[in-house]
């Protein structure tokens, strides 16, 4: 029902009001967090500081107060522009119901009204096509509007700019070297597509080899690969647990984790964002009371969490988690989607970054989208789970199979991660991102930007706050050559608007300079230095 | 002292100021006594918590049972799945894949492939709202736009998620879907995730299906407000993967516009294989495409590459660049992908005068030649190039694996169509034939027989 979905997005705006409220001292713990955690083995952390940091600084009440001012003008002038709409003293933009009079309308009223007042304005800001490799610098198709974003044109010119946006965490995104040439072997090979489900006909010789590099290369039994990242969550996760079953979620869970967790038919419990306790509290309550009602026994507890989260730039908190889960016997399914490759002495992910065991890790999940340059996932973990998952997974029955050339790039960029190519260039580039990462957010905090976000992740998030500021950020940015990624309301809460950058291992450090000068003087024409935190051992 | 007080008390006899002094008492007793509350001597202690924590013993992650050989360890091919494909080193004809115009392996679109990594490299690197819009990308969703004649098409990179991203893009809790019982299992996913109301009919019946439409008139008018809230979808299949029939598409159409539904076509196996020119059922019934709310479709099968799509107005379509969750929160389609799948289009389009007259003819052989083997049922529309054949008699999935597993042994790859226990209505087991256009009149006796010897090889 669409007044329902209003209901709960008036409730979501009501929460993120109650946030900023000066006085209430029960926040939730995003906000003003700071976390010294010490990694088990810190040896392993090859950081400069062995101190791993996580900081949420919260955002000063000036800026909350003028971010919700912001909304309130853009909402004001959305209603007058739709009641000039519907009395006929503006034309009408966008596409029309084909259908005739009498239908039921395809869309709530809120969600036309969002995309029609708010986000066409800032529309130019996303889906900006390319026509290059997605790597260090790329070529931005040029698209101009002259309707106020309803619609664009393509000018024919093309915009070289610095890409701090793509997921190309070791710079496999190439379109020359080994993977690249060894990829249009297998095209000649194998051809391009198998048309059939792995269960039919679909199952390659090359398939077989990515799941056993995959197995090797992660330390555990087994591994099934799929392709397409999103459908590993959303097409497994429905085959470990069911109905009578709980799922304990991390509130910023990836919405593929959140779409397989309800196709599963389990129940949903959501923790604090990485928060420990809570989590203990939630897991402790649920074994003690059993299931709602019935107040039977649950049938399993599966905990869900990522490795490093996309848009806040923190990495899960793995040795306690793990504690927890053998103390109170639940299972732990772990996303790896930004973590794999990108963190870890060895680029195998958190469990490597925390010098964990992968076999204390039930399912080990990740993607080969970010990087290893292609597309697709895998799943990990003991033979007798993966066989479960080959016998009753969704992909693995009715999806095609992953493409050959696809599969090929995969398999070469992990000898590369992994040394088995009998060079350092994978450990070089391991090294890199992580120079670059702890360079780049170091600097940041330095200029007085809020980042959010764990000082060892390549995701290095910087606070705007004001939903004005995503467009102005991008465009100015766009201008001195730089091509970021700016969120907003629906993919951040409505008042965290943010920019995110990804670093990359093929960024120069003079990339980074010429980057950072321009946050730097972009940042101060916005005035985005809103911290007010002295930077620590600067 | 005793003249404060007044006079009606000291008047009063002393059985009454007794009874009213218990009831004070009584009173403040009742006040301030410590009130029994059920749940209180109910709540656990921590010892009591502690033992709970101690006993449960969960179930474990993965049930014991015994894996099925064949489906954990399936046939391995190596080299390209075309129209030959080697498995265990032998050449064997390949009636399993959903190769329909013989696409897998075509140089002129392994060349795209090539040029694209070329030029792109393999991956994207990121969803299309950052940085994954890739040019190509654009092409294709124009050119299948075009393809079709309507205003606006959207790709995805999986064909599994296309359709079950789609469907709660647009129908959400308290909607309804009418389905037919034949969808197959994306589509039944897909509603699952809208967590809208949905009623299936049976299969390609369209009585039943005015019945369940009659019944929510009813239930309308009841309810009137409630009604008018009310998102009605019809979701179908054009040809159907698990029955390999057509759907009654005019009947549908007709009766879109008495219940106000909106329909969802789902293409999968007839984009690109039905119709004079591969344009679908629409264009095989010739019913006008604006008539049809979604049309959605797969790149995994005629196209020889992997994805799915949408199609239809810029007013459906549009919507699913912010709402459809695959579309939205996943990785874009390697451009090598698109690249195939464009050339795949112009391989069509250059040829189609003969290529689906030609699919078709064969395809029409393979069923009239099925049709005449002993103890043997071939389901299905002559037309569709997936045939569904069962034993006439004690047909079980167990003896249709041994003909599979014969014919793999007389160079001839045949699969039985795999379904999980998670779909909604099982199909009966069957082996499904896909029928490849480029096949010769030989090689389809080929087919037709290594099944008959099959079944006299188990002993029907």
């Amino acid at each position: 029902m669409p007044s329902n979905e209003l209901k709960s997005l008036v409730k979501r705006l009501n929460d993120d009001f109650g946030d900023v409220d000066p006085n209430n001292n029960d926040k939730p713990n995003l906000m003003s967090k700071e976390t010294h955690i010490e990694p088990q083995n810190s040896s392993l952390v090859y950081s400069p500081k062995r101190e791993v940091q996580e900081s949420f600084e919260e955002a000063p009440l000036w800026a909350a107060v003028i971010t919700y001012i912001g909304y309130l003008i853009l909402n004001v002038f959305g209603w007058l522009r739709d009641f000039l709409r519907y009395s006929g003293l503006e034309e009408k933009k966008g596409a029309i119901d084909p259908n005739p009079k009498g239908f039921v309308p395809l869309y709530s009223e809120y969600e036309c009204f969002y995309t029609r007042n708010m986000y066409t304005r800032i529309r130019d800001c996303f889906n900006r096509p390319i026509c290059s490799v997605p790597g260090a610098k790329i070529s931005l198709i040029e698209r101009v509007s002259d309707d106020f974003n309803w619609t664009f044109k393509q000018s024919g010119r093309t915009i070289e700019a610095l890409n701090l946006g793509s997921y190309n965490y070791l710079g496999f995104a190439e379109n020359n070297g080994k993977c690249a040439s060894n990829s249009i072997e297998a095209i000649k090979k194998m051809g391009v597509a198998s048309c059939s489900p792995k269960q039919e006909f679909g199952t390659m010789k090359i398939h077989k080899d990515l799941e056993e590099t995959m197995a090797k290369y992660l330390g555990v039994e087994d591994s099934i690969c799929f392709g397409m990242g999103f459908a590993t969550n959303s097409t497994n996760i429905p085959n470990l647990v069911n109905k009578g079953c709980l799922i304990l979620s991390d509130e910023l869970n990836h919405s593929s984790l959140v779409l397989g967790s309800r196709l599963s038919g389990a129940t949903i419990k959501v923790f604090k964002h990485n928060d420990i306790d809570d989590l203990e509290k939630k897991l402790k309550d649920s074994i003690v009371y059993g299931q709602a009602r019935t107040h039977r026994p649950w049938k399993k507890i599966l905990i869900v969490v990522e490795g490093v989260y996309s848009m806040e730039g923190s990495i899960v908190n793995l040795p306690k988690i793990i504690e927890l889960k053998k103390k109170y016997k639940a299972y732990l399914y772990l996303d790896e989607a930004h973590s794999i490759g990108a963190i870890g002495p060895n680029g195998r992910g958190v469990v490597d970054y925390w010098g964990c065991d992968p076999k204390d890790v039930d399912i080990l999940m990740g993607t080969f989208t970010k990087s290893f340059g292609s597309c697709g996932g895998y799943i990990a973990g003991t033979k007798k789970l993966i066989n479960h998952i080959r016998t009753y997974s969704y992909a693995n029955c009715y999806a095609s199979s992953m493409s050959p050339p696809i599969a090929e790039q995969i398999i070469s960029s992990l000898n590369t991660i992994s040394g088995a190519d009998g060079t350092d260039e994978g450990k070089k580039r391991i090294a890199q991102l992580a120079w670059n990462s702890h360079y780049f957010r170091e600097k940041l905090v330095k200029m007085g930007f809020i980042v959010y976000g764990n000082n060892d992740s390549p995701v290095v998030p910087l606070m705007l706050y004001m939903p004005a500021k995503i467009r102005a950020f991008n465009v100015e940015m766009l201008k001195r050559g730089i091509a970021v990624v700016t969120v907003g309301f629906p993919a951040t809460r409505l008042t965290e608007s943010r920019v995110r950058f990804c670093l990359s291992a093929s960024h120069t450090k003079e990339m980074l300079d010429k980057a950072l000068e321009a946050i730097d003087e972009v940042g101060d024409m916005l005035y985005l230095k809103y911290s007010k935190r002295k930077v620590h051992n600067a | 002292m005793l003249d404060l007080i007044p006079d009606y008390v000291k008047n009063a006899p002393f059985y009454h100021l007794a009874v009213e002094a218990f009831l004070l008492v009584w009173i403040l007793w009742l006040i301030f006594r410590k009130s029994y509350s059920p749940a209180e001597k109910n709540k656990l202690s921590e010892k009591d918590k502690k033992e709970l924590l101690e006993e449960w013993t969960p179930e474990p992650l993965v049930p014991d049972y015994e894996f099925k050989d064949s489906v954990i360890n399936p046939r391995v091919v190596e080299g390209p799945v075309a129209k030959y494909a080697i498995v265990n080193g032998v050449k064997s004809l390949n009636a399993a894949s959903f190769n329909f115009l013989n696409m897998v392996g075509n140089e002129k679109i392994n060349e795209k492939a090539i040029k694209s990594i070329e030029k792109y490299g393999v991956g994207s690197c990121g969803p299309r709202g950052f940085y994954g819009t890739i040019d190509v990308h654009l092409e294709l969703e124009q050119r299948l736009a075009k393809f079709f004649s309507v205003e606006e098409g959207i790709i995805y990179s999986y064909g599994f998620s296309t359709i079950a991203s789609a469907i709660p893009a647009y129908s959400k809790r308290g909607d309804i879907i009418f389905a037919d019982e034949g969808v197959h299992f994306a589509i039944q996913k897909g509603i699952v995730a809208s967590r809208s109301d949905v009623r299936y009919f049976k299969h390609n019946d369209i009585e039943d299906l005015e019945r369940l439409l009659k019944e929510q008139e009813e239930a309308d008018k009841k309810n009137p407000k409630k009604a008018k809230a009310t998102r009605r979808f019809l979701v179908i299949e054009g040809l159907y993967m698990n029955h390999g029939d057509l759907c009654p598409l005019p009947k549908m159409v007709d009766l879109k516009y008495k219940y106000k539904y909106r329909i969802f076509l789902d293409e999968t196996v007839s984009f690109a294989t039905i119709g004079k020119t591969g344009r679908g059922v629409t264009e095989y019934y010739n019913v006008p495409r604006e008539k049809i709310d979604l049309i959605s479709g797969s790149m995994e099968l005629s196209l020889g590459s992997v994805g799915g799509f949408c199609v239809g107005s810029s007013f459906v379509v549009q919507h699913q660049v912010l709402s459809g969750q695959g579309y939205c929160f996943s990785a874009s389609l390697p451009p090598l992908l698109a690249a195939s799948a464009i050339e795949a289009l112009n391989i069509i389009e250059a040829q189609q005068g003969e290529m689906f007259p030609d699919l078709e003819k064969k395809c029409k052989l393979l069923h009239q030649k099925l049709k005449s083997v002993n103890n043997l049922t071939v389901s299905g529309i002559d037309i569709s190039p997936v045939k569904h054949v069962r034993l006439s008699f004690d047909n079980t999935l167990e003896k249709l694996e041994k003909i599979v597993d014969y014919a793999q042994a007389n160079s001839v790859s045949l699969t039985v169509a795999r379904y999980l226990k998670e779909e909604k209505f099982s199909p009966k087991p069957s082996i499904r034939i896909s029928v490849n256009y480029d096949l010769s009149d030989s090689e389809i006796d080929l087919i037709v027989n290594v099944i008959e010897q099959g079944i006299k090889s188990i002993g029907c």
